[in-house]
């Protein structure tokens, strides 16, 4: 039998629970972001030790040296949960899919300039494995991290890396006639080529971090905010200006996935640094211990692809990124 | 004139989509990068021989999980619009949905962080982005209960403290004290644990009571997250028998290990369940099925098939299934005869079933229900009519492992009580069952750790000694626990239907 809810008064007894009441004040409705956001991670009465970490909870603060009154201020400025976000990247990836269909049904790609296949094939391809690593070092970071908000966002971020490391492999694939020699031929590069070899040092340097925060400044602020403006801003641009259009389509998503990334990774960051001056004088500390592995890292891909102009085009990111530090309220810059 | 592009096939593509994107790394050695997929001893010779469970690519995930979650939220809102909760079957029913938000949406979270960990902790890469899907599943799940039940919470009691209770609640350990044994556990044995033992083995004892149990007992917004999760529940029974198949074919001495496992979680899977077959059995106001008839279908004849399809590799069926079997006529009974005279230390109401619901269990249960349980059901019945609600003054006893109230009797003797005893550097520690047990005498070291909630209330850890305090100290108010008749949701529920009967005054459209 169904009520007929017009003849019925139905009061509420409350608006939201108990522990989002307390948070954000009485009588207060959440978003769905908050109400999934909060309260969720087990907080005391943890029954076992890890056999894999005896010296930690499940789940403990102490995994990261960054200090936070309360680890849920960590919140994401994008306030994506599982909804929002699939429902976001559908949205993306329906969009990349027609580009896709377009380059490949005209064979736009395999029409450029040979000279700028090449340079593709050598310059984005390998970094499909940059991608997969920035997708293991958020898997960690989703895993070990503490509270909710950064621990969700971590793991979008680990998949969102997956796709676009999917994405590149595809570009690959249309490059070669769905050969998969493009791809063993890049992965030998990455594993011997001088270029590549910097940057693959810090990547498994960063595979054996274990302080999630430090990890979290080093992945997705550091080695992002130089390569992806470098790879997909930059390279894009340079592609584009020599009759490469057609480029521009196929990573379209990695340049929109990149501006939200930022602002995710700024937002975080600066949340951290305001907390306390002893989090601004650690996260400081890992920008100076790390934004020179990095930037170094660079140099040789950059010379690559830009020769006498690749000194000036990384100084601009290396502006464009100590524009950012300074937001976030540290000041630091590469030696 | 480009040439023809080749043909790759779905499993080439996937695999360079996947496990082509990784390398070994040479700065730093394997073993510091994956450092825990070892110790517990199983061998892996080749990681390249694992089979793909499912082959999903992001985009495709992406599209078809969007397309899910829109349909579910479009749900979701129009339950929380048309009021649909006036639309259950009965007020008691929603005790059932309490179960499932204070007990399993934090299991759905803990498995959203453990399925990470492995999703960052095998060295395989192809079992790495399996574990990845399912770790963001686990999130959706979690979220989509949160959201599905925050409508209930403005209504009914029980959901509201939620956050509290979980960790806290001498009852919500049961669960709690299940996923941490197993996220506490090395990678294999978490998702030996979780992806087979639970999800592959166990996982329709849980679904279809709750589930179909909702979809009969009129609720919207349980029933479509239940199905809508479905599906990501298939890819996790996929990855589960993937699994087992995949260490048992890698190395002989894999097979004592994985049987042991097995062994275990199969009991601490079956235990935890008890609480759901009761929830079955006596939280729902319109039946699915009992307990005792679910156990022979989704134990009895298809879990023993899988097991009779797994010796090919050496397994045998758990040990201990068989005292499981012989219980099959009494869990339930002995269950909620517990909850019913502890509800007053729960977030929950209890109630003695209707006579007719009573008619409906003896027909289930048959000879020993009538002869044991309906008369204890009838004397408290009784003495709840004379006004004295029958409620325990202090906390049970638990079992060390499983964290159940020790309520249970010998497998061949349904009158007599089982309690077994483990000494352990000079403490005593209590079981209840030679199932329970063998896991305690296994590892010792992990189950002394155990934080057994009424022995932590009586040391005063727990806001005082009293139930009083201790409920306070759940942030339970007196309203909220108890007996169901007379209560605040009982309450409400009469005057939403007395609303409902009253004429509009109004003819109807004909
Ligand atoms: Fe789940
Ligand atoms: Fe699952
Ligand atoms: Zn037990």
């Amino acid at each position: 039998m169904s009520i007929d809810i017009k003849t019925t008064k139905i009061e509420p007894r409350r608006v939201t629970f108990e522990h989002i009441a307390e948070k954000l004040g009485e009588g207060k409705t959440p978003s769905r972001y908050q109400e999934v956001m909060f309260g969720l991670q087990h907080e005391e009465v943890f029954h076992y030790r890890p056999t894999w970490d005896p010296g930690h909870e499940i789940f403990d603060a102490d995994r990261t040296a960054v200090n936070m009154g309360d680890y849920e201020d960590l919140l994401d400025p994008r306030r994506y949960y599982y909804g929002t976000y699939v429902i976001q990247r559908s949205r993306q990836q329906e969009s990349l899919e027609k580009n896709f269909a377009a380059v490949e049904k005209r064979g736009l790609l395999n029409a450029l300039d040979a000279s700028l296949i090449e340079k593709i094939r050598k310059v984005v391809i390998p970094f499909r494995h940059v991608e997969w690593g920035a997708n293991n070092n958020n898997l960690f970071i989703a895993a070990y991290g503490f509270g909710t908000p950064i621990t969700v966002a971590a793991d979008f971020q680990g998949m969102d890396r997956l796709g676009n490391a999917q994405y590149i492999t595809r570009i690959g694939l249309i490059l070669s006639n769905n050969d998969p020699a493009i791809l063993d031929q890049a992965k030998s590069e990455w594993l011997d080529e001088p270029m590549w070899q910097p940057l693959r040092k810090v990547i498994e340097d960063s595979f054996v971090i274990k302080d999630w925060f430090e990890l979290h400044v080093l992945q997705n602020y550091l080695i992002d905010g130089i390569f992806h403006p470098l790879l997909f801003q930059h390279f894009d641009d340079e592609v584009v200006a020599n009759g490469g259009a057609s480029f521009a389509m196929v990573t379209e998503f990695f340049v929109d996935w990149f501006a939200e990334s930022m602002r995710w990774a700024d937002s975080t960051i600066k949340t951290a640094v305001k907390e306390s001056d002893e989090n601004r004088a650690l996260i400081g500390g890992w920008i100076e211990k790390w934004l020179p592995v990095v930037s170094q890292a660079a140099e040789p891909l950059a010379g690559f692809i830009f020769a006498d102009r690749s000194s000036e085009v990384l100084e601009r990111i290396s502006d464009q990124l100590a524009a950012r530090t300074g937001k976030i309220g540290i000041s630091a810059r590469a030696a | 004139m480009a040439e023809k592009p080749k043909r790759l096939n779905l499993n080439q593509k996937y695999q360079l989509m996947t496990r082509g994107l990784d390398w070994e790394t040479t700065y730093q050695s394997m073993d510091e990068v994956f450092p825990y997929d070892r110790y517990e001893g199983i061998k892996i010779k080749d990681w390249d021989k694992w089979q793909d469970p499912f082959r999903l690519t992001m985009d495709a995930y992406w599209k078809y999980q969007a397309e899910k979650e829109r349909k579910l939220y479009a749900i979701l809102d129009s339950v929380a619009q048309n009021n649909s909760q006036l639309n259950i079957s009965d007020g008691r029913y929603m005790n059932a949905v309490k179960i499932w938000m204070q007990g399993v949406t934090p299991l759905e979270y803990a498995a959203f962080r453990g399925f990470a960990m492995l999703g960052r902790g095998f060295r395989g890469a192809g079992a790495r982005v399996a574990c990845q899907f399912q770790s963001i599943d686990e999130m959706r799940h979690y979220q989509t209960q949160v959201h599905a039940f925050s409508h209930y919470n403005k209504y009914f009691n029980g959901f509201n403290q939620y956050s509290r209770i979980r960790d806290r609640a001498w009852y919500l350990s049961i669960p709690k004290s299940y996923f941490e044994d197993a996220v506490s556990a090395g990678p294999f044995e978490l998702i030996t644990a979780i992806s087979f033992s639970f999800e592959y083995v166990l996982t329709n004892l849980l679904f279809m009571p709750f589930v179909s149990g909702a979809a009969y007992n009129g609720d919207m917004a349980t029933t479509t997250f239940g199905f809508s999760a479905q599906s990501d529940e298939s890819r996790h029974m996929t990855l589960g028998l993937e699994i087992i198949k995949f260490m048992l074919e890698q190395h002989e001495d894999n097979l004592p290990i994985v049987q042991e496992w097995l062994d275990k979680w199969f009991w601490r899977g079956y235990r935890l369940l008890g609480l759901v077959g009761t929830m079955m059995d006596y939280m729902l106001p319109k039946k699915v099925m009992s307990w005792r008839q679910a156990w022979e279908i989704y134990w009895e004849d298809n879990g023993m098939a899988l097991f009779n399809d797994l010796a090919r590799y050496g397994l045998r069926p758990p040990k201990h299934h068989e005292a499981a079997t012989k219980e099959k006529y009494r869990i339930t009974h002995e269950f909620w005869s517990t909850i019913y005279q502890f509800s007053h230390a729960t977030a929950l109401y209890t109630w003695i079933p209707t006579t007719e619901e009573l008619d409906w269990l003896s027909a289930e249960y048959g000879e020993l229900f009538d002869t044991v349980y309906r008369p204890r059901y009838e004397y408290w019945q009784e003495l709840h009519e004379k006004g004295e609600r029958f409620f325990q003054k202090r906390l049970p006893v638990v079992c060390n492992v499983c964290q159940i109230p020790i309520f249970h009797t010998m497998p061949d003797d349904p009158l007599m009580n089982c309690c077994l005893v483990s000494e352990y550097k000079g403490t005593k520690h209590q079981m209840c069952s030679q199932g329970c047990l063998d896991i305690f005498n296994r590892e010792p070291e992990k189950y002394c750790q155990a934080y057994i909630p009424p022995q932590q209330i009586y040391q005063g850890n727990c806001g005082g000694a009293s139930l009083e305090d201790y409920r306070k100290w759940l942030h339970i108010k007196d309203e909220e626990t108890g007996e169901y008749y007379g209560s605040e949701d009982h309450v409400m529920w009469e005057q939403w239907q007395a609303q409902a009967a009253k004429p509009t005054g109004v003819a109807p459209a004909s």
